[in-house]
């Protein structure tokens, strides 16, 4: 007897694989439903909604929002007080990512090129490790770290390294009366917390770097630094983008460690927390929520002109 | 004169001390200049370590490299004047054709006219002269080959490095390559070096080769000498599927109770002979076709011209061979 050419359907299974087998677009369109309509409703519809209210002003004496367009809230923004919010978190976002960058690239490159089994387990334990206990935990620790009577100053007594750690403190703007007090704290705090999230696309791009792209950098003569500069870096690229977007971004957002750490400076996070809640000045709460896209988005464009994704 | 690539007793091991994987094994090797040279071998023979121990990327566990007479052994690989064609060609895929081939020009600091001008004249030797807009990725293999190529050429090298070159390409573009390779050699006057598992592509293209297994060098000659003439069993076995005759076979062909081997070509099938066999298998080949005579434990491959009778599968025969053809091996 020979066995038959169709073998019977099992049941409905079998029956609804053949269907997704025929009509391969089903099985796309059931698989991307629910998360385009969680992306396109809920998301890109209240980042809408947000995008509408910053158009819309208050009424000064009855604190009403005032539903109709107009730029004011936005001028508003230009005022010396608010202004300086926005200068002064995006220049410790850009500090933070660059800080990230610079620690984050050697780990990276250490993942990437050397570490194999039990070395690369590590390293994923490493850097996720951190991120698995809670956000809050963290930078209160780094508070009692960073304090006046913490580690790093019953260290730098122990060491006799006490002036060192005084000279830092007393630099202008960036010191101040401890470090859990002064943007430099504020800046280590922010570092530790988002530095993961540029470590790990950062070695997935240095990962998809293949040895003999490097070897035949140095076989045609470079140097080493020559090949980082001009092989490496380029390759890594939108790695470092990918990573820095994150870092930025997430800099950018951060309501709490501005509030736990620092010098209670204000910064776009808190601006907002205190405008939509105590203040319930939505309109200008969504205006400073805007800038960070605003921000984002012309870094994108200008790091597409300058080739950052080339290589992808 | 000098050679151009010397090899005095060099080691390459890999792994623990206490238990060493031997990549390289107390290599002797003398490449001329001006040669056209093979390392042949299957893979994990050394031949590949070797290749790498001359550009750097390996440096020896012991015993010395010479390149032109000077011992390279403290020598990073971008102070060497030699470059690599590699395997994957590992172009630049960030940078259009031109900036690859004018790379090491670049990193060596000449001006980006000077450099451009010499990487067109690099681009218009192999073949390539209106691609230098594109990006690696929109050439095909044999073209990707070529810039690789130029790009290791337009530095001049005293050696080129060649990691099995063709091995990537499809049939008819590795022989019209093979032909362009060699004549680029003859023209350009540079030594040669190059590694495969492809015994065809080493015997039709190298002037001398080295033959590789187990870390150690088999044999050294040049393709007629080692095709004629091998020296050990895998020599004969490896180059050109040869007919590895044992001892007492040897003896009853009328040579001395030693190894010995035997071309198919020159082997046919006959009546009667000293040695008779069942044919086993049939394989058609165009020009001939290629029958195998199985006597006791051994394979003896003989080739029929097309156009002569081709006996049945099953069927007894005797196979007799030119005169002088027998080759007696001096090695095990």
């Amino acid at each position: 007897m020979t066995a038959p050419a169709i073998i019977p359907a099992r049941g409905p299974a079998d029956r609804l694989t053949a269907l997704f087998w025929r009509r391969p677009r089903l099985l796309l369109a059931l698989l991307l439903t629910p998360p385009l309509l969680w992306l396109g409703l809920v998301y890109l519809g209240s980042l809408a909604a947000l995008l509408l209210q910053s158009f819309y002003s208050i009424d000064e004496f009855s604190g009403r929002v005032v539903p109709e367009f107009t730029l004011k809230t936005y001028a508003e923004l230009l005022r010396p007080s608010n202004y300086d919010v926005i200068i002064r978190t995006v220049l410790m976002s850009a500090a933070v990512t660059i800080g990230c960058a610079i620690l984050a690239f050697p780990i990276a490159y250490f993942a990437a090129r050397y570490a194999r089994g039990r070395w690369k387990a590590i390293f994923y334990l490493g850097v996720m490790l951190p991120l698995w206990s809670s956000y809050l935990v963290k930078v209160y620790a780094w508070k009692l770290i960073l304090a006046k009577e913490g580690i790093i100053t019953w260290v730098a007594s122990a060491t006799h390294t006490t002036p060192v750690l005084d000279a830092i403190l007393a630099l202008p703007i960036i010191g101040g009366n401890s470090l859990s007090t002064s943007y430099l704290g504020m800046f280590a705090v922010f570092v530790y917390v988002w530095i993961p999230y540029m470590i790990l696309p950062m070695q997935a791009a240095l990962e998809r770097v293949p040895t003999s792209m490097l070897e035949a950098s140095a076989d045609l003569g470079a140097t080493r630094a020559q090949t980082f500069r001009t092989v490496i870096l380029p390759l890594a690229l939108p790695g470092i983008i990918a990573g820095s977007i994150f870092t930025f971004s997430l800099t950018m957002g951060d309501y709490i460690i501005p509030q736990i750490v620092g010098n209670s400076a204000n910064f776009i996070g808190m601006a907002v927390y205190q405008l939509q809640g105590t203040a319930g000045n939505i309109p200008l709460a969504a205006a400073f929520a805007v800038v960070p896209i605003v921000i984002m988005l012309i870094y994108l464009t200008l790091a597409k002109r300058a080739g950052a994704f080339d290589a992808l | 004169m000098t050679s151009a690539v010397e090899f005095a007793s060099v080691t390459r091991h890999f792994g623990s001390a206490s238990a060493p994987i031997k990549a390289v094994d107390g290599v002797d090797l003398t490449i001329a200049e001006g040669a056209f040279f093979a390392m042949l071998g299957p893979s994990g023979s050394g031949k590949t370590t070797c290749l790498r121990l001359i550009s750097g990327f390996e440096s020896p566990s012991s015993g010395v490299i010479r390149i032109f007479g000077e011992d390279v052994s403290a020598t990073p690989p971008h102070l060497r004047n030699v470059n690599t064609v590699f395997q994957d060609y590992a172009l630049f895929p960030h940078m259009n054709v031109r900036d690859n081939v004018a790379y090491g020009l670049m990193v060596k600091g000449m001006s980006r006219s000077a450099r451009y001008a010499r990487a067109e004249e690099m681009l218009s030797l192999v073949k390539l002269s209106s691609y230098g807009d594109r990006k690696p990725g929109q050439l095909s293999g044999g073209q990707r080959q070529r810039v690789a190529l130029a790009r290791a050429l337009v530095n001049e090298p005293r050696v080129l490095l060649l990691d099995e070159p063709l091995g990537a390409l499809d049939l008819k573009l590795r022989e019209a390559m093979q032909d362009e390779l060699k004549a680029l050699q003859k023209r350009l006057r540079i030594t040669f070096v190059f590694v495969t598992h492809d015994q065809h592509e080493a015997l039709s293209m190298a002037d001398s080769l080295a033959v590789f297994n187990d870390g150690r060098i088999a044999q050294i000659g040049t393709p007629e000498q080692i095709y004629a003439a091998p020296r050990t069993r895998f020599v004969a076995d490896f180059v050109g599927s040869s007919n590895v005759v044992p001892p007492a076979m040897t003896a009853a062909l009328g040579g001395p109770v030693q190894w010995s081997s035997l071309r198919p070509e020159a082997t046919s099938l006959a009546a009667t002979g000293p040695v008779t066999g069942t044919i086993t298998a049939l394989r058609y080949q165009g020009s001939s076709t290629r029958a195998v005579l199985r006597c006791g434990e051994t394979d003896i491959a003989a080739l029929i011209p097309t156009g002569q009778p081709i006996p049945e599968i099953g069927s007894t025969r005797a196979f007799t061979f030119a005169p002088g053809a027998l080759h007696v091996m001096a090695g095990e």
